[in-house]
């Protein structure tokens, strides 16, 4: 008995010694060799095989030739004829429909039928908030605008759940089809909004109908694939239950799966309103009408008064909406006395409409611009020394070299650099399929572009991530901290990515670093709760163990919440990039250069439609690149640490 | 064509595989393979292996083993909630496997109902509806399904509960309400599948008496599945042991742990109570030479602890006798032995 410890107990240490010592120095070797060939490498060949942009390349004059055959071709070819022309009639109905009903209620009406709909969502709260809310509309002078806007997400949001939610329905049944959905839906979802336009634009114009039909796409995604995993997660102990009892699938479906899915179908239904109105708002680009086209105008020249009533009233929409939604999701069927009530507040609008008119009275509406402008303009220069100051800090330290760098290389290196980090962090997959994305925009001519954006995206993303990490930790850690957070946070989730750009604009004015902190702005709420939920999901089994070994706070947090949080950390990462990106490439509009820029002048100029088109395709490639190199990382669960650790313990064992 | 004089479920040569090409393997070489290799070579389990087995009606029949032994599979295969790979399953003379969907949707509406571990209630109903929900799905009208559904509310003792969610139940309430849901439709055969291993111990005895206290009243065929022996020795008239899919020993309590078929059924019955369970029959003994047989008679089903106190009122020993016959003795020695679980001296199991 005695003999075998004896005998095994000199074995391992001389074991551990060989192999682990060396095999740290092992792990610093290859990344410090590959480190120190990147950085001869790109001395050598620095400005060689840079593939410039040019305005003219062959893949934009192709596309530009596609657009004319397919105008030439609009009322010839049967695909037009028979599918596309249909479906632009029938989004453009649906909207003009709504429209009309709007402005035929007029502002007294609309607002009664708001209020008597939030009644019956919420009750008296709900309604308050939604008649304030339709009183801003009329006093900020854009009611107008936003009858337009609430005509297109209403269409959009009404074409989207009538095939999304059957659609979800079906996928959360169907394990075949939510595979063959789930990698579309992918691709959908990181798809910075920008990129759905010019297709659109292509195939039905521009105009409502059009902006109808890319809202519908754009925000369909959320629509099935919440409602799908509401009804995979029904309980599979109530479903067999039902089986069991001799009902048909229709009878499962209709008393198990929709009633138990119900509260969380309700939150699909609340995210594809919320997609819903961002896209609108960005679909002015295309020219629809509504708030978006006063931001646009704004925007572009850079006139802060301008879009100001039109940004306010869009996060008013945005929050009415998004009360109602909740609200009704957690609200009963109403009792008849709510039903009363309600009608009462609708009818007292419509009859109000009969007195005031169609529209909201002039003599009561607020005129900002003047005043704001002056605003901003007293803070540009009272606060110049400042904001003059950061910005460029953040330009000349980060942006300027990292793009030098990045339009500098051959592009070969910058590939080979992608790919050993890539299959580093995500895999050889995930590696292979993000620098294939990456390579693929050199062809369409949009490689110098690409790294432009790629600058301004990687610059935003690790500001994005630095500071939501602070502010997730910090409130994770303190319930107070996280009490005063989480309304802002959640205000901050609720408003379109539009809205985003107006304060950087207002203080930094049109460049570069405007589009990188209006990505972090946007970027860092969601990343900031998931790094707080991830860390507060952390079993607390684990931490009062590590509590109960006299461990530190920082020794908790460091060992124990961090890395079992892993997961949740970097998938605020994905989050971070992905909204970035899509928030960067919005940033063409204030002067954020790259795809961005090439995206709006696409739709400005008929000239520039291929390289438009060309440039929302490779926003897409440097989205889906960026997301298999993040969320590679995260589904590839701490194999790095498995690798790590058997040394270590293995001696801790012996001794 | 009731094959077996009448038996309420008839099972024969059962298979459930779950893998990749899992209706290969039961009429091929690989059946016979054992589950670990069986895995390696096909990426298939076994899940049920080769059952075969026959409940009569009225009978309670416990199919026992640890979890993933494959008793609750076995059980979803009888009304295939779990589709069967191979075999037959034959409930009240109807072959289960050959029915089309609406007979089957016929047979677990009417005549096979289901108790489940983790009661399967709809937690948006009130506890009314959830007792009414198999016959709603049979389309009985709201009136009289209501009417039924009270009915039941108050066999399982939950008066007054009828609006009450489910989530606001204790578990054994709540697992009343899903007994009361499978009895609504008035079944011939009831399955539990471990309908009480999420209850705590004093409810759950309480549960069991209520399961006895309706197979004496309503005298219904019930199959159930547990992973807790004293539960299969308190309610099963019959006992099926499984381990690895597979039946080890299919017998009466006693049977089981008087002659364990192998290691694993022993070391499972090693705790039991013997003199709970075991009766003078299985230990009695031919007379030795000179033995007086002039002691008090006792009958041969007589459980060893209620003969404890005869034998400490006598010093002579016990003559044990069937239908009226002398089958042989016990002492005070032979009693002993048996309850600690020693080699008797008799060992006659005639």
């Amino acid at each position: 008995m005695t003999a075998s410890p004896v005998r095994t107990a000199p074995a391992p240490p001389v074991l551990s010694e060989s192999t682990g010592v060396p095999a740290v120095r092992d792990r610093w070797r290859t990344p410090a060799a590959a480190v120190v060939a990147t950085v001869a490498a790109y001395l050598l060949f620095r400005g060689s095989a840079t593939l410039p942009h040019d305005d003219e390349a062959a893949p934009f004059r192709l596309l530009g030739d596609l657009r004319e055959w397919v105008d030439a071709n609009r009322n010839a070819s049967p695909v037009f004829l028979f599918l596309v022309n249909y479906v632009r009639l029938f989004a453009g109905a649906v909207n003009d429909g709504l429209a009309l009903l709007l402005r035929e209620l007029g502002w007294a009406g609309t607002a009664g039928l708001a209020t008597g709909i939030g009644w019956l969502a919420g009750g008296p709260r709900t309604a308050a908030t939604a008649l304030a809310g339709f009183c801003a509309f009329g006093v900020l002078g854009v009611w107008p605008q936003s009858a337009d806007t609430l005509a297109l997400v209403l269409a959009s949001v009404l074409l989207s759940l009538l095939l999304g939610l059957p659609l979800g329905v079906w996928a959360g049944r169907s394990v075949r089809l939510r595979r063959l959905l789930d990698p579309v839906l992918d691709v959908m979802q990181i798809m910075p909004t920008f990129a759905y336009l010019a297709p659109m634009v292509l195939f039905f114009q521009i105009g409502p109908a059009a902006a109808v039909v890319a809202t519908t796409i754009y925000a369909i995604a959320p629509a099935i694939r919440i409602t799908a995993l509401a009804v995979e997660r029904v309980s599979p102990s109530a479903v067999e239950a039902s089986a069991s009892l001799g009902a048909t699938r229709w009878q499962t479906l209709r008393t198990v799966h929709l009633p138990l899915a119900r509260p969380t179908i309700a939150l699909a239904v609340g995210q594809t309103v919320m997609m819903a109105l961002s896209m609108v708002v960005i679909a002015a680009l295309i020219a629809a009408p509504g708030l978006g086209a006063g931001i646009v105008t704004g925007l572009s020249r850079a006139d802060v008064g301008l879009m100001l009533p039109s940004g306010v009233a869009l996060v008013v929409m945005a929050v009415v909406l998004d009360r109602i939604v909740t609200a009704s999701a957690r609200s009963a069927v109403p009792a008849r006395s709510t039903l009363v009530g309600a009608a009462a507040l609708t009818l007292c609008g419509v009859a109000a409409s009969g007195l005031l008119g169609n529209g909201f009275p002039p003599g009561w509406t607020l005129h900002l611009a003047g005043p704001v402008n002056e605003a901003v303009t007293w803070a540009k220069f009272s606060w110049y020394g400042v904001t003059d100051a950061v910005r460029n800090l953040t330009t000349e330290a980060l942006l300027n070299p990292l793009q030098e760098v990045l339009t500098g290389s051959p592009w070969w290196l910058v590939a080979g650099v992608a790919l050993a980090v890539a299959w580093r962090g995500a895999g050889p997959r995930n590696a292979v399929v993000a620098v294939c994305c990456l390579l693929a925009t050199a062809p369409l001519g949009l490689w110098q572009h690409t790294m432009e954006t790629l600058t301004t995206v990687l610059v935003g993303t690790a500001l994005a991530l630095a500071a939501g990490f602070t502010l997730g930790v910090a409130s994770a850690l303190s319930p107070r901290f996280s009490a005063a957070l989480r309304p802002l946070l959640d205000a901050a989730q609720t408003m379109p990515s539009f809205v985003y750009l107006l304060p950087a604009l207002a203080l930094f004015g049109a460049s570069r670093f405007t589009a990188v902190l209006a990505g972090v702005v946007y970027a860092l709420p969601p990343v900031a709760r998931l790094v707080q939920d991830g860390i507060g999901a952390v079993s607390p089994s684990a931490v009062e163990a590590a509590r109960s070994c006299g461990s530190t706070e920082w020794q908790v947090l460091w060992k124990v919440r961090l890395p079992l949080a892993r997961g949740a950390i970097l998938l605020a990462a994905n989050q971070g990039v992905v909204m970035t990106l899509a928030m960067v490439v919005v940033g063409g509009l204030v002067g954020g250069g790259g795809l961005g820029y090439d995206v709006v002048s696409g739709f400005a100029q008929r000239a520039d439609f291929g390289m438009g088109l060309a440039a929302g395709v490779a926003t897409v490639l440097v989205g889906i690149a960026l997301d298999r190199i993040t969320r590679g990382a995260a589904g590839r669960p701490a194999r790095k640490v498995s690798r790590r650790f058997p040394g270590k313990t293995g001696k801790k064992r012996i001794a | 064509m009731v094959p077996s004089g009448g038996a309420a479920i008839e099972v024969r040569g059962l298979w459930k595989i779950f893998g990749p090409g899992a209706d290969r393997v039961p009429h091929s070489s690989l059946a016979r393979l054992p589950p670990a290799l069986l895995r390696e070579r096909t990426g298939c389990v076994a899940a049920v292996r080769d059952v075969t087995l026959s409940v009569r009606p009225g009978e309670v029949f416990v199919v026992m083993g640890l979890s993933g032994s494959g008793k609750s599979t076995l059980v979803r295969c009888l009304t295939r909630l779990v589709e069967p790979s191979a075999g037959e399953i034959t409930i009240a003379g109807q072959d289960v496997r050959a029915a089309t969907p609406a007979q089957l949707r016929q047979l677990r509406r009417h005549r096979v109902s289901m108790v489940f571990q983790h009661f399967g209630l709809l937690p948006h109903r009130g506890v009314l509806d959830n007792i009414a929900y198999g016959l709603e799905i049979q389309g009985v009208p709201r009136a009289r399904r209501r009417r039924r559904a009270e009915e039941l509310l108050s066999l399982v003792g939950l008066d007054g509960f009828a609006d009450a969610r489910p989530d606001t139940l204790s578990g054994g309430m709540r697992q009343r309400v899903g007994l009361a849901r499978a009895l609504a439709c008035e079944p011939e055969v009831l399955l539990f599948d471990e309908p009480f291993s999420a209850l705590d111990p004093l409810i759950r005895r309480d549960m069991q008496a209520e399961v006895t206290r309706l197979h004496r009243e309503v005298g219904t065929t019930m199959v159930f599945v547990t992973h807790d022996l004293s539960e299969a020795l308190r309610l099963g008239e019959r006992i099926a042991i499984m381990r690895d899919g597979g039946i080890v020993q299919l017998g009466t309590p006693e049977e089981l742990v008087g002659t364990p078929a192998d290691g694993h059924v022993a070391a499972f019955v090693r705790d039991v109570p013997r003199g709970e369970v075991l009766s003078l029959r299985w230990i009695c003994r031919r007379p030795r030479d000179g033995e007086r047989l002039d002691g008090p008679a006792l009958a041969s089903g007589t459980v060893i602890r209620d003969a404890v106190p005869t034998a400490m009122g006598t010093a002579l020993p016990i003559v044990v006798v069937e239908n009226g016959r002398a089958v042989g003795v016990v002492d005070r020695l032979d009693l002993l032995s048996a309850m600690s679980g020693l080699p008797t001296t008799g060992a006659g199991r005639a």
